[in-house]
């Protein structure tokens, strides 16, 4: 039992992590249907920050994560400036495909700055404690909490601002938005922050609970919250977060019950049959694609 | 017209001194990773090769059957790749007509340009392979004849490894975690996992992940419902901070113990206090104090102000033994250098004693087990076969 338990936990932190990852891929896609592959170097991007936020500023855990997830944020505005804007008309296979190059050149830029793995210092005091066998950790429930906290405040920027407003209206219509005089080219910059900046605050969070980063760690953990993103149904926003933590219940349990080298293998085989029952997701709704 | 005249003559004279240049000397290759993803390793075995020729040619000579040749290097990168690996060794051998070869380090490039070594009859030792490939033809199975290591094998370290487990820590049952998709680990976490069960142990558990991951949440809580009285983690030094951060958050205090990708002190600064205590198998230890070491250690200090790793260690041993066997040869000729080192024995290297048996390119010697202690490798015990 307290076994099990401390299972849930696991898989409650792990979950936490990728529906926060998911959720900037659901944004971006939900917006623009781009598919944006750089977000988990973006990820990378957040925890690096994170890493000269604490071990050279030395900055108390509040502002490091806010500057990570503010500079994160800026980056991936200018990605959507430099890189995606140039081809907003262009085919949905050449953003795609600059998206990933973007990506490369995201890993191949931290690469040349800094090659070596990096130890990232303790940012809040880590404090055990033991209820009848089961050991929980200050660093488990400040991400479970920071990540509800930021899912809820999301959820409602979507559905009660005229922010939200304008990028549900963006992802509906995206020619007559303009006539109603909206910024396009504002709200999409924006929807690309608040993206990035969940990348960034995950990629903190991620360095708080795992504290050596290096620069190719966006790359697994990009594709398993996309995957994430995809199962709750991509363009969904809560279905990122039902899809992050699915993924980690997934991935949990099939460690659990099988030897630990078959974890994706059935992490990922579940995936595609959930896929082929309900190819939109969880709670996507069908729409026709263009890529 | 006069110019183009002067232009040609002095090529042609520049050519004819080229051709000239025969001299008295030895030429031995190396092929180290000098580009590429292991830059350190192949920067640590030219550092301590140049060393190793340097020492001999400041004395005059490598004295062979009462004559003193100098020795000449030709370096050539391999850039950590196979195929490259493979035409520098071609190279070397056709065009720069060297006797022998040391390197290459990794295993990826050591096989192929074993191959090439082995039709040419080229002695070749490489300082860190610890594939069995390297020396054993994987399809006869037979042993090649003119390759060898200076390291021991990862089948070897495996079964010392759970011998010192059992023995010096009195540890019955043991929990490992390895990254399955190298095939070094696996094969050191199977041959330990192996030499423990027949020695009478148990394994509690025996997890994976695979390269790139960090959360070994799930795999911990796992290990931990074993109560294991040990944790073996062959895993590179990148990952080995969180594994241990990560057991010890989950009130595993239990000691752990690691295999030679341990070793780079970068872990030393990644892991901090958590790794205090943990033991790992080395090829060298720099803090020996031994006294063939301690020059060594002093003089590669001197020259490139680091501390030598156990590839140049390995290295160095290296053209010990190739020196050591082109003066029992008794001329420097790469069939009576690859007959002489079949029968070194007891030879005297930084990096312990090695022994090599007629007809196998694999050396006896002892492990080497470090203990990481207030912040630095230090020194625990040799286990020796």
């Amino acid at each position: 039992m307290v076994y099990i338990s401390q299972q849930l936990l696991n898989m409650l932190q792990l979950g936490s992590i990728y529906a926060v990852i998911a959720l900037g891929y659901t944004m971006v896609y939900g917006v623009l249907s781009l598919i944006n592959f750089a977000h988990g170097d973006l990820f990378m991007i957040g925890a690096f920050l994170c890493f000269i936020a604490t071990a050279k500023l030395h900055l108390p855990f509040v502002v490091v994560l806010v500057v990570a997830a503010i500079g994160t944020a800026a980056i991936g505005m200018a990605v959507e400036r430099l890189a995606y804007r140039p081809l907003r008309d262009a085919p949905k296979v050449s953003a795609i495909i600059t998206a990933l190059g973007v990506g490369v050149f995201i890993e191949n830029f931290t690469l040349a700055l800094s090659p070596y793995p990096r130890h990232v210092p303790e940012m809040l005091p880590n404090v055990s404690w033991n209820l009848g066998g089961l050991t929980v950790s200050s660093i488990q429930g400040v991400i479970v909490v920071l990540s509800v906290l930021l899912m809820v405040g999301l959820d409602f920027i979507v559905r009660k601002t005229r922010y939200g407003m304008a990028m549900r209206a963006l992802a509906w219509d995206i020619k007559t938005l303009p006539l109603m005089g909206v910024s396009v080219n504002a709200i999409i910059a924006l929807t690309f922050a608040i993206g990035a900046g969940f990348g960034g605050a995950a990629g903190t969070m991620y360095a708080m609970a795992f504290p050596v980063i290096d620069p190719y760690m966006g790359i697994m953990i990009g594709w398993k919250a996309f995957i994430a993103a995809v199962v709750g149904g991509i363009g969904s926003i809560r279905g990122a977060m039902l899809g992050g933590y699915i993924l980690g219940a997934v991935e949990t349990f099939a460690a659990v019950a099988l030897p630990s080298t078959y974890r994706d293998f059935i992490a990922f085989t579940l995936l595609l049959i959930l896929l082929i029952f309900r190819p939109n997701g969880i709670l996507g709704v069908p729409k026709t694609l263009k890529v | 017209m006069v110019r183009l005249y002067t232009a040609v003559l002095c090529l042609v004279m520049l050519m004819a001194g080229c051709a000239k240049e025969k001299d008295n000397a030895i030429h031995i290759g190396v092929i180290a990773e000098l580009t590429g993803d292991i830059p350190a390793v192949g920067a640590s075995c030219k550092n301590a090769a140049e060393m190793a020729v340097k020492s001999v040619n400041d004395k005059g000579g490598l004295e062979i059957g009462g004559k003193k040749y100098a020795i000449k290097l030709q370096i050539e990168d391999s850039a950590g790749r196979s195929e490259q690996a493979a035409s520098a060794a071609q190279k070397l051998i056709t065009r720069d007509k060297v006797i022998a070869i040391v390197g290459p380090n990794a295993s990826s490039g050591a096989i192929p340009a074993s191959e090439i070594a082995e039709t040419s009859k080229i002695p070749m030792i490489s300082p860190w392979s610890t594939n069995p490939k390297t020396t054993i033809d994987p399809r006869s199975g037979k042993q090649k004849g003119y390759v060898f290591r200076a390291c021991y094998m990862d089948s070897f370290q495996g079964r010392v490894l759970a011998a010192f487990a059992m023995g010096e820590l009195k540890a019955k049952k043991a929990a490992v975690l390895y990254d399955v998709a190298s095939e070094v680990l696996k094969g050191q976490a199977e041959v330990f996992k192996k030499t423990l069960e027949e020695k009478g142990g148990t394994i509690t558990g025996f997890e994976t992940y695979t390269t790139g991951n960090k959360d070994f949440t799930v795999q911990m809580t796992k290990i931990k419902n074993g109560s294991p009285e040990l944790i073996f983690l062959p895993t590179y030094y990148s990952d080995v901070p969180l594994q241990v951060q990560q057991a010890r958050r989950f009130g595993i205090t239990e000691p752990v113990l690691g295999s030679d990708a341990w070793g780079s002190h970068d872990l030393l600064a990644l892991c901090g206090k958590d790794c205090d205590g943990a033991f790992f198998s080395s090829h060298f230890s720099a803090n020996s104090t031994t006294p063939g070491v301690k020059k060594f250690v002093d003089d590669y200090k001197a020259l490139y102000g680091s501390v030598p790793d156990d590839v140049a260690a390995l290295t160095y041993d290296s053209f010990g033994i190739m020196f050591e066997a082109m003066k029992r040869a008794g001329k420097p000729n790469s069939e009576a250098i690859k007959n002489a080192i079949q029968k070194i024995t007891g030879f005297k290297g930084v990096t312990g004693d090695i022994t090599f048996h007629e007809g196998s390119g694999d050396p006896d010697k002892s492990v080497v087990i470090l203990q990481i202690k207030d912040g630095e490798f230090k020194w625990f015990a040799d286990i020796k076969p």
